[in-house]
């Protein structure tokens, strides 16, 4: 039997990344995102590179009514998911609009909380599959600088971390992604540091080899573990003077 | 920020833009000349200027068809994704360049040649079309029957005519991904134009050439033919996986090398070990297709071993009729110099009619060298014997010659530049070269 992966929010270059890493391993795969027209020139891309079957499926993260539909509208019940929906907002705007706040929680946590919850199940019942959540960095300690995103992505890393917990005696892995600073579309013209980027197609072989591996957590870049424990292991006291 | 050619020289301050679609391309259009940026893998100042729009994005394979060959792509994919994809299915590039590391765009563009092209021609005669946005950001179908003038100007035409978005080229089939190499030991100059001459109806061909030998042992080569191999060809092993052909291991070229490390008495060694070697293993045998077509692509990043300063190619095409005499005064010139290439490559041309592309029937060398005061001394000497002998040069490759040399050994770039002036190109597209070059 041919293995197959979901990735919900297929668009970024995160998960058109994956997409080739995943169709290269032998993978059939099921492309999702908001509006399905957007994923078809990437789709007859990957049937010709790597002679995959590529279905392509409308999923709303914030349309939370529509995921039962959604997963029962699928060829199948897929071995591995990737969710990769996530959406940064802008923090001064989330400070002052809660209704802008909103929308950045729920497309950070409650969507793909959700949603990978909902896939649990199906999978729990079937004794076997991969969730992957692409959480972030960002949710290991709020800043300033961008807490409302942070907090979103704290409450999916949580959430992951629950639910891995909850299925670690069932044949169901469940695997969180932080991939630190990565050169994409969103942090295009961004001045990151070139050490604690990562390009899409490595955080796709960190994902793989995570899978591969039966990991629980990564970072893509082993110096974000160093610095991101730096920054939760410092006092509150200090932290909260700090701008990071 | 600083944009440069694989040489590394020159580096030119330039803005350099990644869209991700049609639209975004068209918006960059109009706020001055921009070209076209593939992989960055042309030598020289073809791909860098003021803006230089990167096509590192359009990289969509859009359709193949099992029954011609046809494969329909973006700009920005790279005959590696190519390779990768359908050789497994048995299907080879009908021309490739000594790299992998190029785009379809950039080959074009280039109209790049391979090992194959005494046999079956340059990347352009595989073109079925393209797409071509011009300074508008309309888009034009070209090919030999639809605007085929823009076409032909396209062809090697540098990314002066436009934006080549997405073309369709033929692939061809191939029973295996090994190669049956031949190779021959020729002691001199005249020894290795014979053995080309001799081996003509070789599929490819190609020769190192030892440019630090002197004397009686001027211009003495390895000449490598080589054929597809078929599966009967191939021992039983191979024949149960044929398209497994041994790749070769990718090393990087860690740091810049510093300056002495390529010096006259390193060259030499080099030179000498290689021909020793290669005159020992002469005759037959199978071999990869990696390292048969892409030796240097092994090493990543091999462009770092000349050091921070760069290097420059020397490639020129000298016509069939004075090939030896050409030949000889270019090696002359550089043995005098003791400049030394550290790799040189020579190969025979087949006849070529096309509007702008470099190659003609002869002779077509190629020599890397460090950029220094020797180098740079020596240079137009051997630009002025290529003229003198009635030869021309690969624009891919150049980062130095003048507008002058230009005009005199290729008067074709003087219509391209009225084109381009009369039709409004020039003042929508422009590289560093073409503003050297004046075309």
């Amino acid at each position: 039997m041919t293995p197959t992966l979901l990735i919900l929010g297929a668009t970024s270059d995160m998960a058109r990344a994956c997409a080739h890493r995943y169709a290269r391993e032998g993978y059939d795969l099921m492309l999702a995102a908001r509006d399905p027209d957007t994923l078809e020139a990437d789709a007859q891309d990957l049937r010709l590179r790597h002679g995959r079957i590529v279905t392509c499926h409308a999923f709303d993260a914030l349309d939370i009514d529509s995921f039962a539909d959604f997963i029962n509208g699928l060829p199948h019940l897929p071995d591995s998911v990737i969710c990769a929906i996530g959406a940064m907002g802008d923090q001064n705007e989330s400070q002052i609009d809660p209704a802008a706040a909103a929308k950045v929680m729920r497309a950070n946590y409650e969507g793909p909380a959700l949603i990978l919850g909902a896939l649990a199940q199906k999978m729990q019942a079937r004794d076997h599959g991969v969730l992957i959540g692409i959480s972030s960095v960002a949710g290991d300690r709020g800043r300033a600088s961008n807490y409302v995103y942070g907090s979103a992505k704290a409450g999916f890393t949580a959430f992951l971390s629950g639910l891995r917990n909850r299925l670690a005696k069932t044949g169901v892995q469940v695997i969180t992604v932080k991939p630190g600073f990565v050169a994409t579309k969103m942090t295009e013209g961004m001045d990151l540091n070139p050490r604690l980027t990562a390009l899409p197609e490595e955080v796709a072989e960190a994902i793989w080899q995570a899978q591969a591996h039966k990991r629980d957590v990564i970072y893509v870049r082993r110096i974000w573990r160093m610095v991101m424990t730096i920054i939760r292991l410092l006092p509150e006291i200090i932290f909260k003077r700090t701008q990071l | 920020m600083k944009l440069s050619g694989w040489g590394r020289y020159p580096r030119v301050e330039g803005k350099l833009s990644t869209p991700r679609s049609m639209a975004e391309i068209a918006a960059l259009l109009g706020n001055g000349p921009v070209i076209a940026r593939g992989m960055g893998r042309a030598y020289g100042d073809a791909a860098i200027g003021p803006h230089a729009i990167s096509t590192r994005h359009l990289t969509h394979m859009i359709a193949f068809d099992e029954t011609t060959g046809q494969l329909v792509a973006e700009a920005g994919v790279t005959l590696k994704d190519i390779l990768s994809s359908f050789l497994p299915r048995g299907w080879f590039l009908s021309v490739t360049p000594g790299t992998q590391f190029v785009s379809l765009g950039g080959a074009i563009a280039s109209d790049v040649h391979g090992k194959n092209h005494h046999s079956e021609g340059s990347f352009g005669t595989f073109v079925d079309w393209f797409d071509l946005m011009g300074p508008d950001g309309r888009v034009t179908r070209c090919s030999r029957d639809e605007n085929a003038d823009l076409f032909h100007w396209t062809l090697g035409g540098m990314g002066l005519t436009g934006i080549i978005l997405r073309a369709a080229i033929r692939l061809k089939r191939v029973e295996s991904g090994w190669i049956r190499q031949t190779t021959i030991a020729a002691p001199d100059l005249d020894a290795a134009l014979d053995a080309f001459e001799r081996t003509y109806s070789a599929t490819y061909s190609m020769a190192w050439i030892d440019c630090a030998a002197t004397g009686s042992a001027m211009g003495r080569s390895l000449v490598m033919n080589g054929e597809h191999a078929t599966l009967a060809e191939l021992p039983p092993e191979k024949r149960a996986k044929p398209f497994a052909a041994r790749g070769h291991l990718s090393p990087r070229v860690p740091v810049d090398f510093p300056g002495f490390a390529l010096n006259p008495w390193s060259i030499r060694a080099f030179n000498q070990l290689y021909w020793t070697k290669g005159r020992l293993s002469a005759g037959t045998g199978l071999t990869g297709w990696e390292p048969f077509f892409y030796p240097l692509d092994a090493i990543r990043d091999w462009n770092r071993i000349y050091g921070r300063r760069g290097f420059m190619q020397f490639q020129c095409v000298v016509p069939l009729e004075s090939r030896a005499e050409g030949l000889r005064a270019i090696l002359r010139a550089i043995s005098d110099s003791s400049a030394g290439s550290f790799l040189a490559v020579l190969k025979r041309f087949g006849p070529q009619d096309s509007r702008l592309s470099f190659p003609m029937e002869g002779y077509t060398l190629a020599l890397d060298f460090p950029v220094n005061r020797r180098s740079l001394d020596l240079m137009p000497r051997l630009d002025a014997i290529t003229a003198d002998h009635g030869g021309r040069f690969y624009l891919a490759k150049d980062s130095r010659i003048s507008a002058q040399t230009l005009r005199r050994t290729d008067p074709r770039w003087a219509d391209f530049a009225a084109m381009r002036r009369d039709s409004g190109l020039a003042a929508a597209f422009a590289s560093a070269q073409s503003e050297r070059l004046d075309t």
